[in-house]
């Protein structure tokens, strides 16, 4: 018997694997501009601890990368009949449900690396802070068809609050 | 008094007639016109005092800068720009006043203020969450109360502030049964026979041009009145606020527990060093908790609830008080829980999540979402039946009982396998969950006792986690995303198998109960009579 949380019956659907460049470069971006802060500081004062500081941060920043294509590939969703069935996470597993009459808003966000790659991030917004759900990696018009497909259904199967 | 105030008095139809209409005259007054009466009172105080010292001739009283522009020259200069401020302050509040107007109409209720920055408010009749009717102590002096409607979200109230105290009753009725979908032929009957209740509750009509005696004892007793007006609900509530267990229940909580550390911390500073220097801090911190104490004392003194027709009515406080209506399907979850220090007084306490927020309650909103601040069990099973009105059955009870009381085992509740005791130390016996129709029920904590209900067609979404610790014990924890407040549902600790399956269950029946609820329209489906 597994441990790990599934819902086998749900056939999922993956987020485009072209994603994985988008959160490859993003988190080498973001891990430079960290680590460089104690760099710049050791280089400066000379303190000597800090260069223990930002190589752990380094290490940090090079396992995420390392897992990011298994995080990526961990991502999926599926739209059933009443609900967006989303699920992420590897280590820290997350399945959400959100009924499509419980959407307050669908966005789409497209950062300027993802654009250059033709690639959408899908938001839904239920009147519950903590639902976040965020499909990102999906194609343009992918996202667009789904989005307008999810207003829809969120039309027809409307409730209040 | 205008005409459209003794007309509201008269005709309980005036104010939803869908044309605008003015608040109680009082209003600027009442908003803070007295601070403004009290300045001008001191001023022509000391102007007295100077006007006499002036005539009898002073006596070699020091320099007064009143004195000295009276001697200057400029002193008819400085009345004129006094005059002239004066004049206008009142046409600033008169027009404020004039252009602060309301109307309510079948769908809407809007309101329009401001001068020269217009404002227009508009709230939609059946996205209403709750209308409060509060009256600070100075506004009931006068016989006028603030009236205000709820809508989802942050700051989105409507405030229609001053109203008629007998009128803002009567107009809270009517708004409710627009709103509760109703139609409208049946609206003004209803409202017909309500108003003719109203006027029989306050034991006399209500006639303005009657004597001052008679107008005194209207307004005392308007004042003494309880809370709920007999003719519109339930005359009793359904729990009575007994004094002696308020007063041990704010003793009894942790703010109290704090302030006895802070005195001890203060005795010990005093005797370890000698130095009285540790008593400064002892005066503010004593007005401070006093004044604590005081406000939740006079808050939840003649605490009141009552079911009816149109939602759960739930009336607070002393001096100034605030009655607010629930109407159904506006709880998104509802809390029951045991403070450590009540369990010995079997006391519990009954939060819920909502999906506004009044800002009539002031500190911390505290009483806002607090609808049972103390009560026995026999009160909480009460509230409980009048909150969840489709959980009265005899099966329903018989689970929310043992979610409340039992120490866990074979009740109807699905509790954390023993392997999560090391996790769990006490409760995992007792932590579990349960499906009811149209409800889920979450229970927590054996020290501290808990039982979370979240109503199946609120729900907003759920979510099924696992994180390393919780898969090597084969656990995993469920979340049921609900509109923000002081509960957050969640429960860990659930073997991942049946989590499994709960998430699957609750996600589709979360689905079933919001397609079938009508409750923003809650009489939509009665037969017209």
């Amino acid at each position: 018997m597994t441990a790990r949380i599934d819902l086998p019956e749900v056939d999922w659907r993956r987020v485009s694997p072209r994603y994985i460049v988008v959160d490859v470069v993003g988190y080498i971006i973001f891990g430079l501009i960290v680590t460089a802060v104690p760099v710049v500081i050791a280089l400066t004062t000379g303190v000597r601890w800090l260069w223990i500081a930002a190589a752990a941060l380094a290490v940090v920043f090079l396992v995420t990368i390392v897992l990011t294509p298994r995080r990526v590939r961990a991502i999926g969703y599926q739209l059933r009949d009443d609900d967006v069935l989303f699920r992420k996470g590897i280590l820290y597993q997350r399945f959400v449900s959100v009924p499509y009459g419980r959407m307050q808003l669908v966005d789409i966000n497209r950062g300027p690396l993802a654009r250059a790659l033709g690639l959408s991030e899908l938001k839904f917004v239920t009147a519950a802070a903590a639902t976040g759900v965020v499909i990102p990696g999906l194609a343009e018009a992918d996202a667009e068809e789904l989005r307008d497909r999810l207003v829809a259904l969120a039309e027809s199967r409307r409730a209040g609050l | 008094m205008t005409p459209e105030r003794s007309q509201a008095v008269t005709d309980g139809q005036a104010f939803t007639d869908g044309e605008w209409h003015r608040l109680h005259p009082l209003t600027p007054l009442l908003r803070g016109g007295i601070a403004f009466i009290a300045i001008l009172g001191f001023v022509l105080y000391n102007l007295r005092d100077i006007g006499i010292e002036i005539l009898v001739g002073g006596e070699g009283g020091q320099p007064d800068p009143l004195i000295w522009l009276y001697e200057s020259g400029y002193f008819w200069l400085a009345v004129l720009g006094v005059l002239v401020a004066l004049v206008v302050v009142i046409v600033g509040y008169y027009l404020s006043w004039r252009m602060n107007t309301f109307r309510i109409t079948d769908e809407v209720v809007e309101v329009r203020s401001g001068i020269l920055f217009r404002r227009n408010r508009k709230g939609r009749l059946d996205r209403i969450q709750g209308i409060n009717i509060a009256r600070p102590f100075f506004a009931r002096l006068f016989g006028a109360a603030r009236l205000e409607v709820n809508v989802a979200g942050q700051d989105a109230n409507i405030k229609l502030d001053y109203l008629g105290s007998t009128a803002a009753d009567q107009l809270r009725v009517d708004i409710l049964r627009l709103a509760s979908g109703t139609r409208r032929a049946e609206a003004a009957a209803a409202a017909g026979v309500a108003e003719k209740n109203a006027t029989d509750a306050d034991g006399r009509p209500i006639a303005r041009s009657a004597a001052a005696s008679q107008l005194i004892e209207t307004r005392m007793n308007e004042f003494l009145a309880p809370e709920l007006d007999p003719g519109l609900a339930p005359p009793e509530s359904v729990v009575t606020m007994h004094l002696g267990r308020l007063i041990g229940s704010l003793l009894l909580s942790g703010f109290s527990i704090f302030v006895l550390a802070f005195i001890g911390g203060i005795i010990w500073g005093v005797t370890a060093t000698g130095s009285l220097i540790f008593l400064v801090g002892l005066l503010p911190a004593l007005i401070g908790t006093s004044g604590y104490y005081i406000s939740r004392f006079t808050r939840s003194l003649r605490y009141s609830i009552a079911g009816t027709p149109d939602g759960v009515r739930i009336g607070f406080g002393l001096l100034s008080t605030s009655n607010e209506t629930l109407p159904p399907g506006r709880i998104h979850s509802v809390q029951v829980n045991q403070p450590l220090l009540w369990r010995k007084a079997g006391w519990w306490e009954i939060k819920v999540n909502r999906a506004s927020t009044s800002s009539a309650q002031g500190a911390a909103g505290q009483q806002n979402t607090t609808i049972l601040p103390v009560g026995n069990l026999d009160d909480v099973h009460k509230v409980l039946a009048l909150v969840l009105p489709d959980l009265t059955d005899e099966a329903s009870a018989a689970l929310l009982h043992s979610g409340i009381v039992s120490r866990g085992g074979d009740d109807g509740f699905t509790n954390s396998p023993r392997r999560s005791r090391v996790y769990l130390w006490f409760s995992w016996r007792r932590n579990g969950f349960a499906m009811l129709p149209g409800a889920v029920l979450l229970r927590q904590g054996v020290i501290w006792r808990q039982l979370t209900i979240v109503p199946q067609a609120r729900m907003q979404s759920v979510a099924l986690q696992q994180g390393p610790v919780f898969r090597r014990l084969r656990l995993a924890t469920v979340k049921l995303h609900t509109v923000a407040g002081p509960i957050v549902p969640s429960l860990g600790a659930v073997d991942s198998l049946q989590a499994e399956q709960f998430f699957r269950d609750v996600a589709a029946a979360a689905i079933r109960s919001s397609s079938i609820d009508t409750s923003h329209r809650w009489r939509s489906g009665e037969a017209p009579a």
